[in-house]
């Protein structure tokens, strides 16, 4: 008992840890892909440290909504981090939610953005809070499906169990999974403003959706959503790499040894998915947003046709 | 009794056939629609060699590279000189509501899973899932075909409803080879008539754009 919450709370701080890293890590990739040197790696840290030091500047229309957004947008993203398994299974959250409610805390966290972004009455803060849902209400449905495909295959909706379930040997090659990958991952790159979709490095863009949002926010309050959205980043490659790419977790009840053998590997994966991320966002340019409609409707095509098809697997 | 990887691998070859034919579907530039149908055949040759080497019938391998040298080459390779030569190669053509296309794709699938399962509860698991798999691409092949207005789509929807058919034969055991190779014979000779027949269509209307026949038929659309 004492042992997982130990590790619980080992988790949560390493993945507020190395959510920053990771961002920075994927900018310098990006940088030097196109032949600039980027900043360093590090840069993320500073940004967040600066952004707290300085002083917050309010709208005169803001409410105490745009005030207290910040914080449950954080908070909800780091909770609904914590019950990912990232480098242990068997944590202590994992008895209390699902993957179901990983899906419900991202989806609070981003209507309570889409509300800040309303709040202050600027136009450029309601366009970018109508994209958002309008992206999200085509995204979500699609991670539904996903959740669905995945506990259908391994009777359970939680990730520890379906982390479990796919190492052991019942998985076998399934056409199902396959589509689930490639939705989540088209999910995933909508979810965290990644390029096709968003473009998460300019601030003076007509089409961006994330950063219009939080275009008003300014010291401790961007500072923390800024956070949040590295912590999305790296919790939705955690989900994606302990459901997909199981192989290294250290299950409850090892050794020390598995604990940092897990870790390592966890580390390797982070690595290995910032490159894919930063290869593919240099390779392809960004969507016209009336496209978003067919990129993300795909997405839940594939996620309703993996759950379709395992209905003939199942009775193999 | 077949293993449990054999089955796997099957399934898989399927499953990615049904799904390029999801793809046919929202295609809406002829060369990308003619490339797709080249991978949609690509899939049904993988598809039928692995039947071969589950069932041992060495037979299949013939059927499959027949599959592979005539639907995923020589037809893609005419078909694109025919669209070139219809001056075509540069349209777009409007798919008529993806989205709406595609619920309905979702709907045929769910269909002819429910009924290909319960009316082949006699069948081995192969046959069954083979034969829903067939069903859903042999309705996803007339639904394109009812979806688009240009000839040369319809003729992929009516090539892709055939590789469903090669789907489902090869699935039941002991079909004869010379069926196979009259019905894939068969085939190129529709392709070398439709594709006389089209340019016939060009001369008089000067498009292939299929709407245009219906004025000439006596009812108004």
């Amino acid at each position: 008992m004492m042992a997982d919450l130990f590790v619980q709370f080992c988790e949560m701080l390493v993945v507020l840890g190395l959510a920053p890293l990771l961002a920075g890590y994927v900018r310098t990739l990006k940088a030097r892909l196109v032949g600039r040197r980027g900043p360093p790696l590090l840069q993320p840290y500073r940004d967040l440290l600066r952004l707290i030091r300085k002083e917050v500047v309010l709208a005169d229309s803001a409410s105490w909504l745009f005030r207290a957004a910040p914080y449950i947008v954080f908070a909800a993203t780091w909770v609904a981090a914590a019950l990912v398994p990232t480098f242990a299974t068997g944590l202590l959250f994992n008895y209390a939610a699902d993957m179901i409610a990983i899906v419900a805390l991202l989806a609070s966290a981003r209507f309570m953005l889409a509300l800040a972004g309303l709040d202050v009455g600027t136009s450029f803060g309601g366009i970018g809070s109508s994209r958002e849902m309008m992206i999200a209400s085509l995204a979500e449905p699609a991670m539904v499906m996903v959740v669905f495909t995945l506990s259908l295959l391994a009777g359970s909706t939680q990730l520890s169990s379906i982390a479990a379930f796919m190492q052991g040997p019942g998985v076998g090659l399934r056409v199902s999974l396959a589509m689930a990958l490639v939705a989540l991952i088209m999910v995933a790159i909508a979810e965290n403003a990644r390029i096709p979709v968003d473009n998460p490095a300019t601030h003076l863009e007509l089409t961006m959706v994330h950063e219009a949002m939080i275009i008003e926010y300014s010291g401790r309050h961007l500072a923390l959503i800024e956070l949040a959205s590295f912590v999305k980043l790296l919790l939705y490659i955690s989900i994606i790499g302990c459901v997909f790419a199981p192989w290294g977790i250290a299950v409850a009840g090892q050794g020390l040894e598995a604990y940092l053998v897990g870790l390592a590997v966890y580390v390797v994966k982070l690595a290995v998915a910032g490159l894919l991320l930063a290869l593919f966002e240099t390779a392809i340019a960004k969507m016209r947003v009336f496209r978003y409609s067919d990129f993300l409707g795909s997405a839940l095509m594939l996620g309703v046709l993996a759950t379709l098809l395992l209905f003939v697997s199942r009775i193999a | 009794m077949i293993t449990p990887l054999a089955f796997d691998v099957a399934h898989l070859f399927a499953g990615s056939l049904v799904l390029v034919s999801f793809m046919l579907l929202y295609q809406d530039r002829m060369t990308g629609l003619v490339n797709t149908f080249a991978l949609h055949a690509l899939v049904v040759s993988f598809s039928v060699a692995w039947q071969a080497y589950i069932q041992q019938a060495p037979h299949l391998y013939i059927t499959a590279a027949i599959a592979l040298g005539i639907k995923a080459i020589v037809i893609p390779v005419v078909l694109h000189r025919m669209i070139v030569r219809l001056g075509i190669h540069r349209t777009i053509e409007p798919v008529v509501g993806v989205g709406l296309t595609m619920l309905a794709g979702i709907g045929l699938i769910a269909l002819s899973i429910m009924v290909m399962l319960p009316i082949t509860a006699q069948a081995g698991t192969l046959a069954r899932e083979d034969l829903a798999f067939a069903l859903s691409v042999i309705l996803l092949g007339l639904l394109m075909m009812i979806s688009r207005r240009n000839a040369v789509s319809q003729v992929i929807g009516f090539m892709s409803i055939e590789n469903g058919l090669i789907l489902a034969a090869t699935g039941a055991k002991g079909m004869p080879l010379v069926v196979e190779i009259s019905v894939a014979f068969s085939i190129l000779v529709a392709l070398i008539v439709i594709g006389i027949f089209l340019f016939r269509i060009r001369e008089r209307f000067e498009t292939v754009d299929i709407h245009l026949l219906h004025e000439h038929r006596g009812e108004q659309p």
